[in-house]
């Protein structure tokens, strides 16, 4: 239907425009009015995603594949957009997302302090445009200004609280780590362009033989942004420091713009090597475990979030890893399961992440600390927030009836599919089902952690005590948020059938019919009846015991302490020690830094003890690297010495030399 | 489909308390006691369920749902579990990920439950029992694959309906080495020696007892019959793999199960009376051998 794909497209960059303009409006009147300059901004980013959702969701159902090219004066550039399947269901959790985290920054941010709101707007708003832009486009020119601006945008929301403690650096790995990814990619879109002759997506040839290599080129290109350890340092850093509406959206949408490059590489690539898929399925198990006992070590709410954003890259690479290797040895169902969980995935973690760090802002806003020791007892302070962040927990968790378990179940699909299979592929298939399942039940430890010690129990400072529940604006988007992660677990059927189109674009139309069969077969049962059925059985049973309660006594006192007469707060369970037989455990990857100073002596004095958990790829790997770097770029000092002469020299030598060469050619 | 798959949930929530007072009897008998009545369970169920409640202060309504949601789980994953030849109610390629995942359900609101009490007792044993579930959940899938992979199907009752003699003649290895596997897995799941005592209501050793200290009445209730009916599902998973041969006849086949049930229980008896408790730091090595055993298993079947 290619009038209407243009259509639709149209919206789409309609959407794309009108976030442009009401981020600049919103800049314009925040010198005269804050609430004008408010209104603006968020009134912009709202309908334009409502726009684009509506567009997306509607080509996504209806199939839609049309691509445009408008006249762009730029060399080797053209304006093409396109919209297919892999674009459209990229597009929904973006404007979905996008447009929550809006409402959500209006109560945020309030109060101003006297700051231009439009200093936030401009750059939000223009985030969700180049998002959307990059994926729409269809020119590898075009892409690369889209997914520039994408990183530029995200840095100033990044280093939005300037003043605060760390941000600026956090901001400069973010940055650092943006441009070593671009220039991967650089690299890639050169490369596919020459071959092909022009920088259109539709003209790109992959030279015979080099598709491993053009497919390593994305992966770490496209790796670096989606989190793949270890290209993922600047994640731990960037998520904590930005503010929270900014690390929902970052975490929740903006990364998988690197899946979803990823994923585009494959489908220009046509095929690659079996090894690319082993690779894949490799980081992705590597970058599931790695992110979630990180996740599990730390101290600091948003960290431990952006380490679980690691975790769930690594999980859709693990379905995408499985994908290539159905792909790969022929095996359609593993591919469509496989390919199938890791989309479904993008979008629920889309879903659960974003509610999650938008309830840590919530808490962030009402306690003022990020410490989870420093908290406790919130829900009944926030007892909205932590209904929500105790959904988003169980989600994350991959846990039924919310939508996390419909994803892991399509990859474990795939990896139990495999494992039925030949020995190589069922190898693969069976180190899938063990990180899934290792990842799984350390998840439920980080999460019951984060939960537990962050909103029950009792207060463990007085600024945990005093905490508050988040206003309208906030607290709406989170319910949203959490009745979305819980339609999307009973529905997840009908979301797998609209998966459908996008699914087969990756892996022919071999897997479309064996994906029909595997999915219709395994999934509206589970998860719709069943799921249903067992809140039927929770209501049933609250009903029970609410039957067998009448009448009777109910009483209050304190928890039982084994008849200690002093307890206090301090003397509850903390998150490190909850943690601390799985930390030890792992100590060899995580690698604590400790200090104590330990009891001594008959009649002890002061003890202290700190621990910190940094991080090993940074202080290993890229430290080092950069290090070297430095002191290898270090020994070209003499070439600068600020004399202009010297730079005319300069100069003028390159331009002979250039002469030369050309003369000799 | 048949009326002998129907009947199993209900029987296995009417009987699950069933397994308790076997165990505490053998138990007994290997102390020289006279030990409880077999129906103590009952009895005690019968009288938390007709008092009153008391609840801490620090408590919110989370408390109050963890026994509740666990129960629920465990009740749901009754639909999905073969008992030996009698399929389950309900049966479907990747069935047992789901029942996977319902204990991990039942599991995340106990501990948190626990945790809601601000109780460093209960603490304790949250964080062990999150610690003990990373071993035990990857353990039980690789058993299940081993499973899988031998009866090249994906769903639960398929795999245990085709364990017949003949298949134990062949594959003898791999299914003794998952039933090795997943008797521990009962062991430690529920809580029974060598990994925790269920005697032991106030020592520091103690895991599921001390994550349920706060809970009475009702509540309590709930949890001890759940824990009946967890006794129940992951002892269907090891008798399950023991066919006592085909006999053809639905309900002949359900006996059959129940019978192996209670031989289990017996043998938990056994196992406590004769072996002490593990060191805690011990408990997860134990876990992963467990593991190990299910892991060699399904490498059997890679040839």
């Amino acid at each position: 239907m290619p009038a209407q794909g243009s259509m639709l497209l149209f919206v789409l960059l309609g959407a794309v425009g009108l976030l442009g303009a009401s981020g600049a409006a919103s800049v314009f009147a925040g010198g005269r009015s804050e609430r004008w300059s408010v209104r603006l901004g968020v009134g912009g980013a709202v309908a334009a995603c409502l726009a684009g959702l509506g567009a997306a969701a509607l080509a996504l159902v209806l199939r839609a594949d049309a691509v445009r090219t408008f006249a762009w004066n730029l060399p080797y550039g053209s304006f093409a957009v396109g919209l297919d399947p892999l674009t459209a269901f990229f597009l929904v959790p973006t404007f979905l997302l996008s447009g929550l985290a809006a409402i959500y920054a209006v109560g945020y941010f309030r109060p101003w302090h006297g700051r231009n709101p439009g200093r936030f707007w401009l750059f939000y708003n223009a985030l969700v445009a180049s998002m959307a832009l990059v994926l729409l486009a269809r020119n590898g020119v075009l892409f690369l200004v889209a997914w520039e601006a994408m990183a530029l945008t995200s840095f100033f929301l990044v280093i939005h609280d300037d003043a605060a403690d760390g941000v600026r650096e956090a901001g400069w790995t973010y940055l650092v780590a943006s441009h070593v990814g671009m220039a991967f990619l650089l690299a890639l879109f050169f490369l596919l362009g020459r071959a092909g002759g022009s920088q259109d997506f539709a003209a790109f040839a992959a030279p015979a033989g080099s598709a491993g290599g053009l497919f390593l080129l994305a992966l770490v290109g496209f790796g670096t942004k989606a989190g793949l350890v270890p290209f993922h340092v600047w994640l731990p850093e960037a998520h904590p420091a930005a503010p929270s509406p900014v690390s929902a959206v970052m975490s929740g949408v903006m990364i998988k713009t690197g899946i979803y490059g990823i994923l585009r590489t494959l489908a220009l690539l046509g095929g690659v090597p079996a090894w690319c898929a082993w690779l894949v399925l490799g980081l992705g198990a590597v970058s599931g475990l790695y992110g979630v006992l990180y996740a599990l070590a730390q101290r600091d709410l948003k960290r431990l979030l952006a380490y679980s954003s690691v975790e769930n890259i690594g999980i859709v690479a693990l379905g995408v890893g499985l994908g290539m290797l159905g792909v790969c040895h022929g095996l359609p169902a593993v591919a469509a399961l496989g390919f199938a969980g890791g989309l479904l995935h993008v979008l629920n973690h889309a879903a659960f992440k974003g509610l999650l760090f938008l309830g840590a802002g919530a808490v962030v806003h009402a306690t003022g600390t990020r410490d989870v020791e420093r908290l406790g007892g919130l829900l009944k302070r926030l007892p909205w927030t932590g209904a929500a962040f105790l959904a988003g927990a169980v989600a994350i968790c991959g846990l039924p009836p919310f939508n996390g378990f419909a994803g892991e179940f399509l990859i474990y699909g795939g990896a139990f599919k495999a494992l039925l299979g030949s020995d190589s592929v069922g190898l693969g298939g069976l180190a899938a089902v063990i990180a899934l399942a290792l990842i799984g039940g350390l998840a439920v430890a980080c999460f019951a952690r984060a939960f537990g010690i962050v909103f029950l129990g009792e207060p463990r400072t007085a600024d945990a005590e005093q905490g508050h529940e988040a206003g309208a604006a906030m607290r709406g988007p989170m319910i949203a948020l959490a009745a979305i992660c819980l339609a999307l677990g009973l529905g997840a059927g009908a979301a797998v059938r609209i998966l459908e189109p996008a699914v087969t674009m990756l892996t022919g139309p071999a897997g479309a019919s064996a994906g029909e069969a595997s999915m219709t077969w395994l999934f509206p049962i589970t998860c719709a009846a069943l799921a249903s059925a067992l809140l039927a059985v929770v209501g049933a049973l609250v009903g029970l015991r609410r039957r067998l309660l009448a009448g009777r006594p109910v009483r209050e006192t304190v928890t039982w302490d084994c008849g200690y007469a002093a307890p206090t707060a301090r003397m509850q369970y903390t998150a490190t020690g909850f943690a601390q037989p799985l930390t030890q455990g792992a100590e060899v990857l995580l690698q604590p830094h400790v200090e104590s100073r330990l009891p001594a002596g008959i009649f002890p004095a002061a003890a202290a003890f700190r621990s910190a958990t940094g991080d090993v790829a940074r202080h290993r790997l890229f430290d080092p690297l950069f290090r070297g770097t430095a002191n290898l770029l270090g020994r070209l000092r003499w070439l600068q010495q600020g004399r202009v002469h010297r730079y005319v020299l300069y100069v003028v030598a390159s331009l002979v030399a250039l002469l030369g060469w050309a003369l000799v050619r | 489909m048949n009326a002998a798959s129907i009947l199993h949930p209900v029987l296995a929530v009417a009987l699950a308390p069933l397994l308790p007072g076997v165990i505490n009897r053998t138990k007994a008998f290997f102390a020289g006691r006279r030990g409880p009545p077999l129906l103590q369970a009952y009895f005690d169920l019968w009288k938390l369920f007709r008092k009153g409640a008391t609840y801490s202060r620090t408590t919110t309504w989370i408390f109050r749902a963890g026994p509740i949601v666990n129960f629920a789980c465990l009740l749901a994953a009754l639909m999905v579990l073969p008992l030996g030849r009698v399929p389950a109610p309900l049966a479907f390629a990747g069935d047992f990920i789901l029942l996977a995942y319902l204990l991990g359900l039942g599991r995340f609101f106990t501990v948190v439950a626990a945790l809601d009490t601000g109780s460093s007792f209960e603490g304790m044993g949250a964080s062990r029992e999150v610690q003990f579930a990373t071993f035990a959940e990857p353990a039980l899938l690789v058993g299940l694959a081993a499973l899988a992979r031998q009866a090249q199907d994906l769903s639960l009752s398929a795999m245990y309906a085709g364990l017949s003699a003949a298949v134990w003649s062949q594959a003898l290895p791999l299914l003794a080495l998952v039933a090795a596997g997943f008797f521990v897995l009962y062991l430690s799941e529920n809580c029974r020696m060598p990994v925790d005592d269920p005697n032991t209501h106030l020592e520091l050793t103690m895991v599921h007892e001390v994550m349920v200290l706060d809970h009475g009445g009702v509540d309590f209730g709930f949890v001890q019959w759940a824990a009946a009916v967890k006794l129940w599902v992951l002892g269907a998973l090891v008798v399950g793999l023991f066919p006592p041969g085909a006999t053809g006849r639905p309900l002949a086949d359900l006996a059959a199960g129940l019978a192996g049930l209670l031989v289990l229980a017996i043998a938990t008896g056994a196992v406590e009376s004769c072996l002490a408790r593990v060191r805690l730091l011990r408990v997860p090595q134990l876990l992963v051998g467990a593991g190990v055993l299910c892991a060699l298993g399904l490498l059997l079947t890679f040839r």
